[in-house]
């Protein structure tokens, strides 16, 4: 008996080293270890045995079960191995074929996207934002402003008038003093949004995007408005820029200045190549936005709610959104910002 | 304004090329918009020459063959085609070699067989004349010029020219010696004393001519009368400067008060006073009727806000603006009333525009000259036209102010020191204040705390504060060095509001679903309304009209965005790109009824046409956008705001009927903010968009209203969800979304959330059914439900479904 059940786990190793598939290793299975195998038959047997034989023969019997079982085990685990392998092979894809689009990002609007960079420098700079009605009152738009009554921004040829004292507003301005009737000093605001001029060429659209800016309280200077400038121009235009005021005009503010950039396209006017720049023209120097302390007739318009001319004092500036993205980013015609060409939207 | 620099440099000379001083007035307030070169680049090779012989070509009739004496060994062989060459004239040369003012370098030539060693010179060729009729034929005085000496020691062959962009509030600096007094501020440099001081003029009644004022628009009015006076051309050096500063000459006299606007800022005209009918002027307002026939030869019709100059027989000549044709001096003229006038600034730009006729003197006077700047120019164009036109001047002045009397205001302001440091954040020396107000003409004595300062005349309107005098110091000091600071206060607190940063989310959310953001006109075309086939009564009809617009298709404000996105859409498909997704976010504008202002509400609106992604080879042909598209970025948008949200379906007039939709907050009968659906195929088709166009277009300020504030917290964690799924057939006919209700409904507070997550329609359901299948999801934040409730809960459902939809349950 006992030299049965080695031959039988002979024949079984044997059958399970030759199993090159996991069906043929089923199959020898079934064979040595299965309901009607002579193994487990023996097995099964063994209380048919006289007693003194039971012990030695169900022993062997159940040491050869184990032993085949176990090689089972492994010889299986070593075909799977190799048959997923096998499978894998076959699942080979041309990894050279582009891959699965995902819905490609759309994107804001250039000037938009200008926009919000410009607020997010003052809001750091611990400005809130404001909009104001673009339909406009002529009190705010001009007569609040300072503008004398035969300014000439104020004739038809230049605005544009919805009724006889009411017009799209040609700046962000009016809302200076729209925030100081709402607000006592201290005030730090800026005003993003839309303006109107009639004015069509290629470096003009009769509707366009200012960001007004006004800072007043009891000791703000001229030297604060500089600084002001310097970090946002730094901020939006990079951090070796300067700023350089110019004196100039304008009704709401005294004294008024205009400011200017540091070329960042050049070094001193000559382009890499050692061309005049076409962006400063030489001058080193780019025109960005025009500023100026609050002109204390303004403050008289709003005298009542807190603005005092002889003890309050700030500055204001506004600049065009277009402008600075235009700089920035080189667009070559202002209408492109307005045509809404995607070949263009896409580019940014 | 254009300023030549070697007539600038008569009264003050610093010592920088034009490039520097254009850069320091720049930088102190007067912009230099660029520095040109008037004239030829060199002086090299132009000379004086004296005609020795001149004869007939051998072979060309209107050539002559010169020889001219160049003050050389050899006179030189100069061929000459001017008519009007002669022997004995003195002539300007140009050797070879020299360069003429185009760029051009003269060689010697030969013309028709003859060789020419040079040219003679007619005044265009040099840009300092206009006579084109000949050469220019140089006065003889004693033997001088010699032959041979240089041009340039003779007639002003070259200089730089300024051209200042004068702003509005300093017409001070419309006149050279204005710039002067101003370079002599920024540089330092020494300033001459003024052409004017000098009057050989007098005062007192005149003979012979009279001058009436009777509207107070005119400022002040002064007159002299000349006698024996020779028109003719002006001598080359007064040409020469007309041309550099931009004007043309004329004749002696014009060219004299042309000169004398040009150097003092004050415009003049003369009248020959022989065409003055009955030798007495009146100034008065426009009447009805009146008509006038101006220098350039175009009648006028005047109207009662214009101011005109009558003689005896009617209107003469329009003030401030341009001179009559009737009075104008001519080659015969001999009796001369030179006017000096001021005007009001506002009426005068209202008549230039109004007629549509702008001048050198309607340009200076309409930013306000002072009076006293009258008497300035006519000092200095009585000398002129003595010493350059042969004329008399006869004794007095005719000076007459206004009815209501001319301004004299003379006012002095103080200048605290404190308040100059206060308000530029650096301190200026007192001192030096001083020294800069004295520089610009103004009178400066000391005071306890700082300076008193005395506005001159020609600063009256622009000065009048204390605040305007630390302008002037501040910019002629240098606002360019003063120091960067920051506002010390440390008040400020900068952050957006939270409706600011929620319209942020909202294009962020647009912008991440593949849309891209696109910015149209606010304005629309009036047709707009007929296009998108709205009602008679549409509330999106009434308009704010613009009362000059600049072209008709901008001729109201928009009220909806739908235009401009059409707009944009077929532009794009016009221009070859079919898949177009874009939003728009901002103000339309809506009247308001007893109110000035409209609504402005914002608005936010998006367009897809064409496919919804780009085909790829998993996806050859990818879905067009269409109605679902469309909802689906909707969904996004609202659920980025955590807004709650419904469809209704209601129609709009540009819309497919069966495709189209309001858009409701919260739930059903919600608040109506915006519609979304298909676009009507003959809608679209009249912005040439054949294929499907999905939209939508919603108030999003109402929409940002509605978010509520902070999320709280739900638990997720302690009681397990239970998810059922569930398929009903409903007839065609019952909206998805009445299934969801009803289902809502039914489930009570333990159902946490039903979606539809498939639609079939087909074999295995009638022809007017639809099979809908929901997933269901039951929780409770206190207790994991039993088998029992949840049970209980979709009997009801089911319950539920097919009493108020009709709804079978499918296996
Ligand atoms: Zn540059």
């Amino acid at each position: 008996m006992i030299e049965r059940i080695d031959a039988l786990r002979g024949e079984g190793e044997a059958a399970i080293a030759a199993a090159a598939t996991t069906d043929a290793l089923e199959q020898a299975r079934i064979h040595y270890l299965g309901r009607r195998a002579e193994l487990p038959n023996l097995l099964r047997g063994v209380a048919q045995l006289p007693p003194e034989q039971r012990g030695a023969v169900g022993k062997a019997a159940n040491v050869a079960r184990k032993a085949l079982e176990q090689l089972i085990e492994a010889r299986g685990a070593e075909l799977a191995g190799a048959e997923l392998e096998r499978q894998l092979a076959e699942d080979r894809i041309d990894v050279t074929l582009p891959g699965a689009p995902l819905p490609p990002a759309g994107g804001l609007h250039l000037l938009n996207a200008t926009r919000r960079e410009i607020e997010d420098v003052f809001v750091g700079l611990g400005y809130t934002v404001a909009e104001g009605p673009e339909v406009e009152r002529v009190y705010y738009n001009f007569d609040a402003l300072n503008h004398d009554p035969a300014h000439p921004a104020r004739l038809r040829t230049d605005t544009f008038y919805v009724a006889d004292d009411v017009v799209l507003r040609t700046h962000t301005s009016p809302m200076q003093v729209r925030a100081m009737e709402q607000h006592p000093p201290p005030i730090f605001l800026i005003v993003p949004g839309r303006v109107y001029r009639r004015d069509s060429d290629a470096t003009h659209t009769p509707q366009f995007h200012q960001i007004e800016g006004l800072a007043v309280d009891e000791d703000i200077t001229l030297s604060d408005l500089k600084g002001t400038l310097l970090a946002f121009a730094r901020a939006i235009f990079g951090d070796e820029r300067q700023v350089r005021l110019r004196p100039h005009f304008f009704p709401f503010t005294e004294p008024s200045v205009e400011v200017d950039v540091s070329c960042f396209n050049c070094k001193d006017g000559l382009t890499r190549e050692g061309a005049r720049c076409p962006l400063c023209k030489g001058t080193g120097w780019i025109e960005i936005l025009g500023a100026g302390m609050v002109d204390p007739n303004v403050f008289g318009y709003v005298r009542e709610h807190g603005y005092d001319p002889e003890r309050i004092q700030g500055f204001a500036f506004g600049m065009g959104v277009e402008r600075i993205a235009f700089l920035k980013h080189g667009v070559s015609d202002l209408r492109l910002f307005y045509d809404n060409d995607l070949r263009f939207l896409e580019q940014f | 304004m254009r300023v030549p620099l070697s007539w600038l440099h008569e009264y003050v000379k610093p010592d920088l090329d034009a490039a520097a001083l254009a850069e320091r007035l720049a930088l102190t307030g007067t912009e230099v918009e660029r520095v040109v070169h008037h004239g030829v680049l060199s002086v090299e090779g132009f000379v004086i020459g004296r005609v020795l012989s001149a004869e007939r070509h051998p072979d060309a009739d209107r050539l002559n063959v010169c020889r001219v004496d160049l003050g050389g060994a050899e006179p030189a062989q100069i061929v000459c085609g001017a008519p009007n060459v002669a022997a004995g004239q003195t002539v300007a040369v140009a050797q070879p070699g020299a360069v003429m003012p185009d760029g051009t370098r003269l060689r010697k030539a030969k013309l028709r067989g003859v060789e020419s060693a040079g040219m003679i010179l007619s005044e265009p060729e040099l840009e300092i004349g206009v006579e084109r009729a000949g050469i220019m034929v140089l006065g003889l005085d004693g033997g001088k010029p010699a032959p041979g000496t240089p041009l340039a020691d003779v007639l002003p062959l070259a200089t730089d020219v300024l051209e200042l962009e004068v702003t509005p509030n300093r017409p001070d600096c419309l006149g050279v010696y204005g710039v002067a007094r101003e370079a002599h501020a920024a540089t330092g440099a020494p300033l001459a004393p003024a052409p004017w001081s000098e009057d050989v003029g007098t005062g007192g009644p005149v003979e012979g001519a009279a001058v009436a004022v009777e509207t107070d628009r005119c400022k002040r009015f002064m007159a002299r009368v000349f006698e024996g006076v020779t028109v003719g051309p002006s001598p080359p050096w007064l040409k020469a400067r007309l041309m550099a500063a931009g004007m043309r000459p004329i004749s002696n006299v014009v060219d004299v008060t042309n000169y004398a606007m040009l150097l003092t800022g004050q415009p003049l005209h003369a009248f020959d006073l022989d065409r003055v009918a009955g030798g007495r002027l009146v100034v008065r307002d426009g009447q009805a009727g009146d008509e006038l026939e101006t220098l350039d030869g175009e009648r006028r019709r005047l109207d009662p806000e214009m101011v005109v100059i009558c003689d005896a027989d009617g209107p003469t000549s329009l003030a401030g603006v341009m001179g009559g044709a009737r009075s104008e001096v001519h080659a015969g003229t001999t009796r001369v009333l030179l006017e000096s006038a001021v005007w009001d600034g506002p009426n005068i730009q209202r008549t230039s525009t109004r007629l549509g006729l702008r001048s050198e003197a309607s340009g200076r006077y309409e930013k306000g000259l002072a009076p006293e700047q009258a008497q300035d120019a006519l000092a200095l164009a009585t000398r002129l036209l003595v010493e350059l036109c042969g004329a008399r001047v006869a004794p007095g002045t005719i000076d007459v102010d206004p009815p209501g009397g001319r301004d004299r205001t003379n006012r002095t302001i103080r200048l605290r020191d404190a308040r100059v440091s206060g308000l530029l954040g650096a301190p200026v020396a007192r001192e030096r204040s001083a020294e800069i107000l004295s520089a610009l003409g103004f009178l400066v004595d000391q005071a306890d705390d700082g300076l008193d300062v005395t506005v001159p005349a020609f600063r009256r309107n622009d000065v009048t504060r204390e605040a305007d005098l630390i302008e002037e110091v501040a910019r002629i000091d240098g606002v360019d060095k003063l120091p960067a600071t920051l506002p010390a206060s440390g008040l400020a607190v900068g952050r957006l509001t939270p409706a600011q940063r929620l319209r942020r989310r909202a294009a962020d959310t647009l912008a991440g679903a593949g849309l891209h953001e696109a910015i149209g006109w606010s304005w629309s075309a009036p047709e707009l309304a007929d296009r998108l086939r709205l009602a008679h009564d549409d509330p999106r009809r009434a308009a704010v009209v613009v009362e000059n617009p600049m072209s008709a298709d901008h001729a109201q404000m928009r009220t909806t965005l739908l235009g401009s996105l059409l707009d944009v859409a077929r532009r794009n498909v016009t221009h070859g790109t079919g898949d177009v997704a874009i939003f728009e976010a901002g103000a339309v504008y809506r009247p308001v009824a007893g109110r000035e202002l409209p609504d402005e509400p914002y608005t936010v609106g998006v367009l897809l046409t064409g496919a919804v992604r780009a085909p790829s080879w998993r996806e050859p042909a990818p879905p067009a956008a269409d109605f679902f598209a469309a909802k689906g970025v909707l969904a996004a948008l609202l659920g980025a705001l955590r807004v709650a949200w419904a469809l209704e379906p209601a129609g709009e007039p540009f819309m497919h009927p069966g495709r189209a939709a309001a858009i409701v907050l919260g739930g059903a009968d919600g608040e109506r903010i915006g519609w979304i659906g298909e676009l009507h195929p003959s809608v679209a088709a009249a912005w040439e968009l054949s294929g499907a166009v999905a939209a939508f277009e919603l108030d999003l300020d109402r929409a940002i209203e509605q978010v509520p504030g902070p999320v709280r917290y739900t638990d997720y964690t302690s009681f397990p969800e239970v998810r059922q799924d569930l398929a009903v057939v409903v007839p065609q006919a019952v909206a998805a979304a009445e299934v969801v209700a009803a289902v809502r409904a039914a489930g009570g507070p333990l159902l946490a959330r039903v979606e539809v997550f498939d639609v079939y329609r087909g074999a295995q359901v009638g022809a007017d059914e639809v099979s809908l299948a929901l997933r269901l999801a039951f929780r409770s934040p206190e207790r994991t439900l039993t088998d029992e409730e949840v049970a209980e809960r979709r009997a009801a459902i089911e319950a539920a479904l097919a009493e108020q939809v009709g709804g079978r349950i499918r296996a």
